[in-house]
């Protein structure tokens, strides 16, 4: 099988994106600069979290958010809600 | 008098919400169940074997009517490393006749008939609604806030089914914060194929015939974890789980890993040609029988994976979900009798949750994940050993099998020790007993 970039994955699943409301966020940006495993860059599965070099801060891509709940046990300063009742992703199997 | 909307909120529609709710809605309670997803299952996955078992207690026959893959009469497991894997497991005849021992199913379409059924039963089902906090008087819970405008609603009793994240067990105090050594996290695909091109795959004769395969070992270079595929009618499902705590450490992304696996030899082959219908990641709790928490206060009692009801020895959830949530609605059916909501009252749930094998089976493996976090090479070294040895074996190369088997037994002993391997294996004994 052909090998697939998380991009075409997250194709494939439902969402139903709520542009007024994000539901990821840090606490304290500040602390990403000396977090030293930036581990929310690689334990999330749709791949949210981005370092920005340049500015020297995460970038949420929040769109993407299965809302497994990975980055919220793997790093204590995101803050994580649920998306508003019927937003977010919605699979067809499951 | 205090204000009353229903007898019961159930908040949360997976197996265990939806058991309570059926129970409730059969015995004429007045019992809403509020879910924040589209439709009940539309944020819910699993790898996913149902068992029969607790569910057909509930909704007799349910299996000639629900929407399931195929039922399983054989079921694998494979020691694996980078090129190679060992093989064991049973097929047998005595589970390909009905009443069947476990399907596959998508939790989507599962999930969504199941909640038909107790909506038909008398269940009101409200979607697209979160649950944000439990409403507190008194020291006792008497109802829960949402997201909607003047979304209050209150009840005799809350039955928390908010699965794995459960802010309603843990802003209560019932449940500690989930630490990363705690949970995995798994991926999926599903990967559509031609009903033949799985039956000659799995070697099954028909669409109805399923097969799983549980994957361990070196593959998983230490960290602890599991990865299985699981044949639906005309698709697999393929995935991985790991421990969060490992994932971190190792510094893996979970989708890469299940590149990984999709592209080993062993597994190539049986997707080759397919095509990827979605993916999917989702938590489990796999801390077992010593996190498992009160699950019981004032007006209030917690079901399935919110209470961390998993046996991940046996890749168990849903029906231990079932099972909880149907034992907490029989204990509200006390209570309502009895007219007291009280937790002494209710505590009467976590006492036939003791009695039940869903904390039977748990305690039985209590003391394994701590075993595995101590012991890493138990599912590294042991099962390469058991690869190389099975290679050696089959090997014809000039040796004769006597020698064969003084080379492995001095490799045994030089990898490991007799010492060490005598009180592994007393260990592991003694720990699963
Ligand atoms: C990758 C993976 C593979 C698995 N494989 C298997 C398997 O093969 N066999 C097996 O038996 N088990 C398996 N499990 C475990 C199984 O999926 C769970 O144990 C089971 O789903 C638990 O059911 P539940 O009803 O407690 O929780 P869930 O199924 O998680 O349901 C919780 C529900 O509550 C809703 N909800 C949550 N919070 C709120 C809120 N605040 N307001 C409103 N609604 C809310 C959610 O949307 C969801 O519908 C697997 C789990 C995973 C993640
Ligand atoms: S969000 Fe957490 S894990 Fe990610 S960089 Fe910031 S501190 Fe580190
Ligand atoms: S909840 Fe899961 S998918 Fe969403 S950002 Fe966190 S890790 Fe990524």
């Amino acid at each position: 099988m052909k090998k697939l970039r998380i991009e075409d994955k997250l194709y494939l699943i439902g969402y139903n994106v709520d542009h007024e409301y994000n539901h990821l966020g840090i606490s304290d940006p500040e602390m990403c600069k000396t977090c030293e495993k930036k581990q929310c860059t690689y334990v999330c599965p749709a791949s949210v979290y981005t370092w920005d070099e340049k500015e020297q801060k995460i970038n949420i891509n929040y769109d993407a958010c299965v809302e497994c709940g990975t980055c919220r046990i793997a790093c204590d300063y995101i803050t994580w809600k649920y998306p508003r009742g019927g937003f977010g992703v919605a699979y067809k199997f499951g | 008098m205090r204000k009353k909307d229903f007898d019961v909120i159930v908040v949360g529609a997976g197996p265990a919400g939806l058991a309570a709710g059926y129970v409730l809605a059969k015995a004429g309670v007045d019992v809403i169940i509020i879910e924040r997803g589209k439709f009940p299952g539309s944020k819910n996955v699993m790898g996913g074997i149902f068992y029969r078992e607790p569910m057909d207690d509930l909704i007799p026959d349910f299996y000639k009517e629900a929407p399931l893959e195929r039922h399983i009469i054989e079921q694998r497991m494979w020691l694996m490393d980078d090129t190679s894997h060992f093989s064991f497991g049973i097929k047998t005849q005595k589970h390909n006749v009905e009443p069947y021992n476990c399907f596959s199913v998508f939790r989507a379409h599962f999930d969504k008939w199941f909640a038909k059924k107790v909506v038909e039963a008398g269940a009101l089902l409200i979607n697209e609604t979160v649950v944000t906090e439990p409403i507190v008087e008194d020291g006792k819970v008497v109802g829960v806030r949402t997201d909607r405008p003047q979304g209050d609603l209150y009840a005799d009793v809350v039955i928390a089914a908010d699965g794995v994240q459960s802010f309603l067990a843990k802003s209560l105090g019932l449940r500690k914060k989930i630490t990363p050594e705690k949970v995995a996290v798994g991926v999926k695909e599903i990967i559509g194929l031609s009903e033949d091109q799985i039956n000659d795959r799995f070697g099954v004769k028909d669409a109805s015939e399923g097969v799983t395969i549980e994957i361990t070992g070196p593959f998983l270079k230490g960290m602890e974890g599991m990865a299985w595929i699981y044949t639906n009618k005309t698709s697999v499902s393929i995935g991985i789980g790991v421990i969060v705590k490992d994932m971190i450490e190792h510094r893996k992304n979970p989708n890469d890993l299940l590149e990984e696996l999709k592209a080993h030899p062993s597994i190539a082959p049986l997707i080759e040609g397919g095509d990827t219908k979605e993916y999917l990641a989702h938590l489990i709790p796999e801390g077992g029988y010593y996190s498992v928490p009160k699950m019981y206060t004032d007006g209030f009692m917690v079901a399935g994976d919110a209470a961390m009801l998993v046996d991940s020895v046996h890749r168990e959830g849903s029906n231990l979900a079932v099972e909880s949530g149907k034992l907490a609605a029989r204990t509200y059916l006390e209570a309502r009798q009895a007219g007291d909501f009280s937790e002494r009252m209710l505590s009467r749930y976590q006492e036939k949750i003791e009695e039940s094998f869903v904390l039977k089976d748990l305690k039985h493996y209590r003391n394994l994940p701590e075993l595995l976090e101590e012991k890493r090479y138990l599912l590294t070294d042991y099962p390469q050993f058991i690869i190389d040895a099975m290679i050696e074996l089959y090997t014809v190369d000039g040796t004769p099998k006597p020698e064969k088997f003084r080379k492995l037994k001095e490799e045994l002993k030089s990898r490991f020790g007799y010492v060490n391997l005598a009180k592994d294996i007393f260990t592991i004994w003694r720990k699963m007993r």
